[in-house]
């Protein structure tokens, strides 16, 4: 009887735990679907739009073109390892632009973006919905959805790519002045095997990924920021909740869009 | 009762889960009063408010602000309802984003009542005359403020645009006694000069005899008493005696 009743609870956690899941992602599609369908109806709000551009985008320079810089300069000492096993030192160049600008520019960028901002748009949003600022923004009769959310939507979806983007350069950058200081590139010859290997699409896939992560990031802030719980521990489980799931999801979503550039 | 009723709340009730928190509230706010809601923690109070407003939807009863069901609107409409209202939140509400007068100018800075910057920015400033701020603390940030000045920000914001309407969610909790008397004459003031329809809930008596016109005792999901405040005294109502008088023994169990 005891072990029944345990292999009885086992599966009823099990059954809490898929149904809390299929509950979530029932809830969080609502609200994205309704989030995202005030994205072009009026009123707009432009000052604030620029304002969450501004500490998305702007403020998140330094972390990603740190990200960028070392993650370069050891992806090419690494590619450089590799390829002098079938003597194929000079792919350094090219295999370090396809690898930062297909995958590595967009894909930190993304982490390091999602664990700064996810997690500031999540406290904030949930700090105002237990103040009640969220409620007042209501009887003021602007729609908190509009204000507060299409903003930091729209905003992390044009930043994140543009992030990525100057990630790419400042990634190659790194590879480059580690491959001519320390692994005796010529810089010219650098320089011009990175640009004539490099394809328009290795850029723009990683950007569409880029704008992908932005969406997924401010998404995530706000939802679990917007559906925050009471008091300073409500908060606090929703900053936490916010990263973790906006880094799997860009992690899972990676996955689905190489496959689908992949295969296009 | 001789003015029109401006609201009225038929049979409204909401639960959260199994816990059943209003149980069929009616209730009927006269235009130009002001009428306050009394209870102790917990029994409601805040919810009905959020039910007139929209921010909760009730589960059951029709609730009508001049005689229009204002749980069918939608977008527009709705937003022309909450036009109507001004609202001042228990903790003030205030945005801690925008500067002082940005708030007391909220509606005046965006959507259809849409002021230029300045304009808005010197009726801010008159509107925090009003409540006894210095046109100083108009480019201070809400944080900066002390509880008792947020409480005027917000009674500011809450009457900037000249609502019809206007709520108190527990106006002087978390005040000193000097300040929550200042708030209560403030109050009082204001909705005799602007001459609005004010719905007050509170548990606190000195506030309710100062600003009070008609008195409504909320308990166990339900108006247990109605009536002017002059008769909070006099009622044989036992949840209002006790209520009122502040006693542990009575109809209302002390632990909830």
């Amino acid at each position: 009887m005891a072990i029944l009743s345990l292999i009885q609870g086992f599966l009823a956690s099990i059954g809490a735990a898929v149904l809390g899941l299929c509950q979530a992602t029932g809830h969080l599609t609502l609200f994205a679907g309704a989030a995202t369908s005030h994205v072009l109806r009026p009123p707009f709000y432009p000052h604030e739009l620029w304002r969450q551009f501004m500490r998305i985008g702007y403020f998140s320079l330094p972390v990603v073109g740190l990200t960028a810089l070392f993650t370069g300069a050891a992806l090419a000492l690494q590619i450089y390892t590799g390829g002098s096993r079938f003597n194929a030192e000079s792919v350094v160049p090219s295999i370090v632009a396809i690898g930062m600008t297909r995958e590595l520019g967009p894909v930190l960028g993304g982490l390091m973006v999602a664990g700064r901002v996810s997690a500031s748009i999540a406290a904030e949003i949930g700090t105002m919905r237990v103040t009640e600022q969220i409620d007042a923004l209501t009887t003021l009769s602007t729609n908190p959805l509009k204000y507060l959310v299409v903003p930091r939507l729209v905003a992390a979806t044009i930043a994140l790519p543009l992030l990525a983007f100057l990630g790419d350069i400042i990634g190659i950058m790194g590879a480059f002045l580690v491959g001519v200081g320390r692994l005796g590139f010529n810089e010219a010859t650098y320089i011009q095997t990175t640009w004539d290997f490099l394809e328009y699409e290795d850029v723009t896939s990683g950007l569409i990924k880029a704008a992908v992560f932005g969406f997924i990031i401010a998404m995530m802030g706000c939802y679990h920021g917007y559906n925050s719980g009471r008091g300073a521990q409500g908060v606090g489980r929703a900053t936490t909740n916010a990263v973790v799931s906006a880094s799997i999801l860009i992690l899972a979503s990676n996955y689905i869009l190489t496959e689908i550039l992949f295969a296009a | 009762m001789s003015a029109p009723a401006k609201i009225v709340l038929e049979g409204v009730a909401k639960s959260f889960g199994s816990k059943h928190v209003l149980r069929g509230v009616d209730l009927i706010v006269p235009q130009g009063q002001s009428t306050v809601i009394i209870g102790g923690s917990g029994t409601g109070k805040s919810v009905t408010l959020k039910c007139i407003l929209g921010l909760i939807a009730p589960d059951a009863g029709r609730i009508t602000v001049d005689g229009e069901d204002v749980s069918r609107l939608r977008g527009r409409a709705r937003e022309a309802m909450l036009d109507k209202f001004g609202m001042l939140f228990q903790g003030g509400a205030l945005f801690d984003s925008l500067l002082v007068w940005e708030n007391v100018a909220f509606r005046m800075l965006q959507g259809r009542r849409k002021l230029p910057r300045p304009e808005a920015r010197d009726l801010a400033i008159e509107k925090l005359r009003r409540v006894g701020l210095t046109p100083e603390t108009a480019d201070l940030y809400p944080a900066e403020l002390s509880g008792g000045m947020q409480k005027r920000v917000g009674l500011a914001r809450a009457i900037a645009a000249q609502p019809e309407i206007i709520f108190f969610d527990e106006p002087t909790t978390g005040l000193d006694p000097i300040m929550a008397d200042v708030i209560n004459d403030l109050i009082r003031e204001i909705v005799v000069e602007m001459g609005v329809t004010a719905m007050t809930i509170t548990h606190d008596m000195t506030s309710v005899r100062k600003i009070a016109d008609r008195v409504a005792m909320l308990h166990d999901g339900v108006i247990q008493w109605e009536g002017p405040v002059a008769e909070i005294d006099t009622t044989d109502n036992p949840y209002v005696h006790q209520f009122v008088n502040g006693l542990a023994v009575g109809p209302i169990e002390a632990i909830r």
